[in-house]
């Protein structure tokens, strides 16, 4: 496995790195040796200073206190917003409207909520069950398989290129855009540098192409938009298009991910599923509960004491979701995954204002896919005999899902 | 029994919507509220009491 360019982690509790590869492949184990040790907030001077609050109260507090956390950067990097010379200033940020504070945060969102509302999202069903029967009428009858290189990657990335406007073929360029920014925290500066330079050339490029021939698409949407009476920037326009990329591609696919690497993992819920299709949707929720993909980050705004740790300003603070679905405070046997779990309110999707955007959407690909898969795949299993590897960084999910088809359709 | 969204505490997480379309619409941001003001038809109310158990918001409460 290899470091960040912080070395080796000595302390989970006070040199935590949640960008190596060790964090991800090892999440719930390193959360309960934390928690059993008596630590529910852990810390790191990596990246500047880092807080990991862990239990189910912390997150929510954090996530409803704008008053004293801002969301100008979600993604903990090696420099702070101020650090870097010509990022965008609060309270717009660098992709509005994540990274957005109020009373800014409403209008950026405003604009774009009718897009992802569950009556606009609703009809993308049909389309989406074609793409996911194409995915595997790719795969010939290949008995060995990887379900996220060849299936949950490719989901995401078509449908938010075709809802913002942008060629299809581009998916894997998006894909590796999006891996430097979520994955390669860690990585050095001069190594990511260029990435970020080509993805803003490419988004200037179509921004242009945009106002030379407007369509119906949302990047075309945000160049006609007004908040307040005045058009959006063209810096913004950009921005909220990053968000979409990296917001919409890996998270779901990570979703999509973790749900087949439950299925081949356990039998009987497989079985379940196969037999009882019309269980999916609550299975799915379970799903996102117990392998809830994001974690998201706020920064302090000013020097605060916080359940009786000192948090300075400009520190980071990781908003764990998927630590606080495993909260036992919170939820009866957490570390159970309970397909008909009943009573089910997790925040895979975050809390408050800043409610992903996008969750119909994550959550209709995320049904459709894993239906799709079980139709076709009613049996199969963990691959063993090829490595399995999780993602680096805030979102987690199997980047190679090598799985061994046993049924198909 | 009655149910009643909070519009000042609802995010648009649409588990209400999802769980209890018959109770519960969305308008055009994604934003919830009660369908029959609030008024649960007889027969639905373990729809109600679901939609509540999946808030993460805690913005639905009920009546009985």
């Amino acid at each position: 496995m290899t470091d960040t360019v912080y070395g080796p982690v000595t302390d989970w509790a006070t040199d935590f790195d949640h960008g190596a590869p060790e964090y991800n492949a090892n999440i719930y184990k390193i959360w309960e040796d934390l928690k059993a040790a008596g630590c529910p907030i852990a810390h790191t001077e990596r990246y500047g200073g880092t807080w990991l609050p862990l239990t189910n109260e912390m997150v929510h507090e954090i996530a409803y206190d704008t008053e004293h956390f801002t969301s100008r950067s979600v993604v903990v990097g090696q420099l702070k917003p101020s650090e870097v010379p010509d990022a965008l200033p609060a309270p717009i940020g660098g992709a509005p409207p994540i990274t957005s504070d109020p009373p800014f945060h409403q209008e950026a969102r405003r604009i774009l909520l009718p897009a992802f509302a569950p009556k606009k999202i609703d009809p993308l069903r049909d389309e989406i069950r074609q793409m996911c029967h194409d995915l595997i009428d790719n795969m010939g009858d290949a008995e060995l398989i990887d379900a996220a290189e060849q299936y949950a990657q490719h989901i995401p990335v078509m449908i938010i290129a075709s809802m913002a406007g942008l060629p299809k073929e581009d998916g894997d360029i998006f894909r590796s855009w999006v891996h430097v920014i979520l994955a390669g925290i860690g990585e050095s500066r001069e190594e990511r540098e260029p990435v970020f330079l080509a993805l803003n050339e490419y988004l200037e490029k179509a921004i242009e192409d945009h106002i030379e021939n407007p369509r119906d698409d949302l990047i075309s949407f945000l160049l006609e938009a007004e908040i307040m009476g005045n058009k959006l920037s063209r810096e913004h326009v950009a921005g909220t298009i990053i968000l979409l990329m990296v917001a919409g591609i890996d998270t779901t696919w990570s979703g999509i991910g973790n749900s087949i690497w439950h299925l081949a993992t356990n039998p009987v819920d497989r079985r379940r599923l196969v037999e009882n299709p019309e269980m999916l949707p609550m299975a799915i929720e379970e799903f996102l509960r117990a392998y809830a993909p994001v974690t998201m980050a706020r920064l302090v705004k000013q020097d605060y004491e916080f359940h009786g740790v000192q948090m300075k300003e400009e520190d980071w603070v990781l908003l764990p979701f998927p630590a606080a679905n495993r909260d036992e405070a919170k939820f009866e046997n957490p570390d159970q995954v309970i397909i008909d779990r009943e009573e089910n309110r997790h925040a895979a999707f975050g809390l408050g204002i800043h409610r992903c955007l996008g969750s119909n959407l994550a959550r209709l690909e995320m049904n459709v896919a894993v239906e799709v898969f079980l139709e076709r795949f009613p049996d199969f299993e963990l691959n063993t005999s090829e490595e399995m590897v999780w993602s680096t960084g805030q979102v987690r999910g199997p980047r190679q899902l090598p799985i061994r088809i046993k049924a198909r359709k | 029994m009655r149910v009643h969204v909070d519009s000042s505490k609802c995010q648009g997480h649409n588990r209400c919507y999802a769980l209890a379309p018959e109770l519960f619409d969305v308008d055009d941001l994604g934003n919830a509220f009660e369908l029959h003001d609030g008024n649960v038809p007889a027969g639905l109310e373990d729809k109600a009491r679901l939609a509540v158990a999946n808030c993460p918001e805690f913005a639905i409460s009920i009546e009985e």
